[in-house]
């Protein structure tokens, strides 16, 4: 085990995070705010409650999922695309570091900086909105698995990307609108049944649904669903970066 | 002999199906400066890549002080330093937390002593907190050079050093490995400039289109296969060449001063105490003497057109 690697990694990845905290902290916590404003403060109090939750609260837990599916694969994504696009790979790729280092040192930073950012905003929300925690645990549980399962996803991308475009591409034209119709904005039993039964087909619904039930108590689908299918995209993404090493895909000819 | 790398047999084909090596078998022996010469797209660098780790060889295997390079990849690229060829460096990085990186990257403890004197003798240390971009394009190949030496390698791969560097830094940086190699680094350089191959190298490997057609020690290489000119200096100016004195090899300047004879230095049998014999019968006079030998550039050149014309004469048939 290169321990020594491992840390060098995430301590770059980790300082390139800092050096840029504008864009990577600061904007997103300010356009998160912005929905608590306009859905929470202001527009939130004349609609009425879902699930026995205030609208402006019932919010919370589906943006920040959003900011979170986000932050973590354009970090990633970011992450590993960078070296791959202006050659500093090269390094990483010489050293002593198994394929499992290399992700833990990429992903874990990525993965950390969402779980920060989540709880940023989190906090930040309180400024605008009351919520309660049930769950703590569990919340923190599932803002870990799904910034590292999306983190995971985002080194994928990065990996398969080569252009800026499809970096933008999955997480602009796939991720933001699942995320969307993916129930941050309302509860799925409010939806005709024939769209009910589509929705499910949505992954970001089960991430949604366990971290709001972490909230509230309450969930469009059971808690151990939610688990389980977290878990599934765990899985897939881990396949997904095994499958890159063994075949050398996009990184080595 | 004690060979700190050995590579067998390797071959490299590209999804394109392009061929970039045909079973190239080659030993790097410990404490050595390793020359690897050839013509651009010859497969230098597909050649460090795979040792190095950052292409997977199509069939063949590179041992590394003993160890593969595949199933044993953590040692094996423990010992190896590399400085690529184009200037890739992490731009919005300083230079000292990209030493920092490459040195955690490669398993050793930090060590800010080593790093210190490392930039103090790339003279890089009073940059040490610029980001990279700031830097010249000298001293961010330097930066390059830093990089690998900062994880103490045995073996340290320079991929065309000297390109696009001028000549004050280009003696540096010549400076800096032999001090490298006297402290017992290994050495392998690749390069398509003859001259750094004949000022730096103790063996000199020629790679075209993907084969090895000859390793040799410099001294020997140019012994053996180099050409020499005698050039005769004349008292008196000659207009043509007397019919007895007429060959290939003997060709008069310009203003008919002097004689230029080109002979095979390996050879018993020169042929310069029957030329001064003849010149003596045909009444001319000389006033000096001096012979060169070929550059290293000379027989390069030579051997890839022989390799060249021979396999076209191989098609032909």
């Amino acid at each position: 085990m290169n321990f020594y690697g491992v840390r060098a990694i995430y301590q770059s990845e980790m300082a390139r995070m800092l050096r840029t905290t504008l864009q990577s902290i600061a904007s997103p916590v300010i356009s998160t705010s912005l929905y608590f404003i306009v859905f929470g403060a202001a527009i939130g109090t004349r609609m009425t409650e879902v699930d026995g939750v205030s609208y402006g609260a019932f919010i919370i837990p589906g943006l920040i999922m959003l900011m979170l599916l986000n932050e973590s694969i354009s970090n990633a994504s970011f992450g590993i695309y960078m070296p791959k696009f202006t050659g500093t790979i090269y390094e990483v790729l010489s050293a002593p570091v198994s394929p499992l280092e290399i992700v833990v040192g990429y992903v874990g930073a990525a993965a950390t900086k969402s779980v920060l950012l989540g709880l940023l905003v989190l906090l930040t929300a309180r400024l605008f909105v009351d919520y309660e925690i049930q769950h703590p645990l569990w919340m923190l549980g599932f803002l870990v698995l799904t910034a590292v399962t999306f983190s995971l996803f985002g080194f994928v991308i990065g990996v398969w990307a080569d252009g800026f475009e499809k970096l933008q591409i999955i997480p602009l034209m796939i991720v933001t609108p699942l995320a969307f119709l993916g129930g941050s904005f309302y509860s799925i039993t409010m939806l005709p049944p024939f769209w009910q039964t589509v929705t499910l087909f949505n992954p970001v619904v089960y991430l949604i649904s366990g971290f709001r039930w972490s909230f509230y108590g309450a969930a469009d689908v059971h808690i151990a669903v939610s688990l389980g299918m977290t878990l599934v995209f765990l899985s897939i993404c881990l396949v997904l970066v095994w499958w890159i090493f063994r075949t050398g895909y996009k990184l080595k000819p | 002999m004690d060979n700190i790398i050995q590579v067998n047999e390797l071959t490299k084909t590209y999804e394109s199906g392009f061929q970039a090596l045909k079973g190239v078998s080659l030993s790097i022996r410990r404490g050595e400066i390793f020359a690897l010469l050839g013509p651009n797209g010859a497969g230098k660098t597909t050649l460090i890549s795979i040792v190095c780790g950052l292409v997977n060889a199509s069939s063949g295997s590179v041992l590394i002080d003993g160890h593969d390079n595949v199933r044993d990849y953590r040692k094996a690229r423990s010992k190896i330093g590399l400085v690529p060829q184009e200037l890739t460096n992490n731009m919005f990085d300083s230079v000292w937390s990209t030493l920092k990186l490459s040195r955690g990257l490669f398993g050793k403890p930090r060590n800010d002593a080593l790093l210190e004197e490392i930039l103090r003798e790339l003279s890089l240390w009073d940059k040490r907190n610029d980001r990279i971009m700031d830097l010249s394009g000298g001293m961010k190949r330097r930066v390059l050079i830093a990089k690998a030496l900062s994880h103490e390698p045995d073996v340290l791969f320079l991929d065309e050093p000297t390109a696009g560097v001028d000549v004050e830094l280009r003696r540096d940086m010549w400076n800096t490995v032999r001090r490298l190699q006297q402290r017992g680094v290994t050495i392998i350089l690749t390069t398509h400039y003859i001259e750094e191959a004949e000022e730096m190298a103790d063996r000199i490997g020629v790679i075209s289109q993907g084969e090895l057609i000859l390793i040799e020690g410099k001294d020997k290489l140019m012994q053996q296969l180099g050409t020499k000119q005698l050039s005769i200096q004349l008292q008196s100016p000659l207009e043509i060449l007397p019919e007895s004195l007429r060959s290939d090899a003997l060709a008069l300047s310009a203003d008919g001063y002097a004689l230029v004879y080109t002979f095979d230095a390996q050879c018993e049998q020169t042929g310069i105490a029957e030329l001064l014999k003849k010149l003596d019968q045909a009444g001319i006079e000389v006033k000096d003497l001096h012979s060169s030998q070929s550059s290293l550039e000379d027989i390069f050149v030579n051997l890839v057109h022989e390799r060249r014309d021979a396999k076209r004469a191989g098609g032909a048939q």
